[in-house]
């Protein structure tokens, strides 16, 4: 098998410990992290330092690099504008964070564990994806 | 503002915090890709050739996180407050939302932020406002 594919279902591991070892795949912590007007758990700010203080020298090392050291293209985002998607797309994310204290990674480590809550939200966050795929490919036929 | 010692973690989550970097790193020092987990699993609903199974490994390694962690220690505590309704319109506003947005936690919270991408900086403000904003207003004006 290709290592490219081993080293992607191993990243996914190491992700999925690091999010469990952190206390982020628990949803009750991460609120308690958001709610900075009751008894604030400020914890989840020391895994976001931990997390970019090791990517940083991970991405200051592929600087001005076209390919990784495996010779894969990087494949970083181009754009550069801060277009209202982003803003609408990120404060609407805060929302739906807010609101049961799950992120993508988080929910998708404790769809992992079985507990039924877990995968009704997973279920219902990859509709919402599904149906951002029908809006947006909907937008690039012109409609008759 | 009172911080709750009880539940501060300090040393835990930036050890997990260090692990989210270093897999982090491995992704695009190896592969050439940006860790975003709403990008990677959001890319399986619209399928491009060569792309499907290192998104599916990526996938498969973070569920299956839970499983390798049950091998050394019983999972640590997840707590999930939020009842069936709020978790399925949350879960479909993350969804939609990340996707809109180009990212979630990881993608812009470790990835973006780790490579100072104004994209990102901006993604990740705005996502932790209204997460903010959502438990503050959820808390203590409704009292969810």
């Amino acid at each position: 098998m290709n290592k490219h594919f081993i080293s992607a279902f191993v990243t996914g591991l190491i992700f999925g410990l690091g999010l469990l070892v952190s206390g982020m795949a628990n949803p009750d912590k991460v609120l308690s992290f958001l709610d900075i007007a009751g008894a604030w758990d400020p914890s989840l700010a020391f895994v976001m330092g931990g997390a970019i203080a090791v990517g940083a020298v991970a991405f200051t090392l592929i600087k001005g690099r076209t390919h990784s050291l495996w010779g894969e293209p990087l494949r970083l985002p181009g754009k550069k504008d801060l277009d209202s998607r982003l803003i609408m797309g990120s404060l609407g994310f805060g929302i739906g964070w807010g609101l049961a204290g799950f992120c993508p990674g988080p929910a998708l480590v404790a769809f992992g564990t079985g507990a039924p809550k877990a995968i009704v939200f997973v279920i219902a966050m990859v509709a919402g994806m599904a149906i951002y795929e029908v809006i947006e490919k909907s937008r690039a036929k012109p409609v008759n | 503002m009172t911080i709750d010692m009880s539940s501060f973690t300090p040393w835990a989550s930036l050890s997990g915090g260090v692990l989210i970097g270093i897999a982090a790193a491995m992704f695009i020092l190896l592969n050439g890709r940006i860790a975003g987990i709403s990008g990677i699993l959001g890319g399986l609903l619209n399928p491009q050739k060569g792309d499907i199974l290192w998104r599916t490994l990526f996938v498969a390694g973070m569920v299956l996180a839970p499983a390798a962690w049950l091998i050394a220690a019983p999972l640590p505590e997840m707590q999930i407050d939020a009842g069936y309704p709020l978790l399925i319109i949350a879960g479909l506003v993350v969804g939609i939302s990340t996707r809109y947005g180009s990212g979630c936690t990881s993608g812009h919270g470790v990835c973006g932020i780790s490579r100072l991408s104004p994209r990102s900086i901006v993604a990740t403000l705005a996502f932790m406002f209204t997460g903010f904003v959502t438990v503050y207003v959820a808390r203590h004006l409704v009292g969810i």
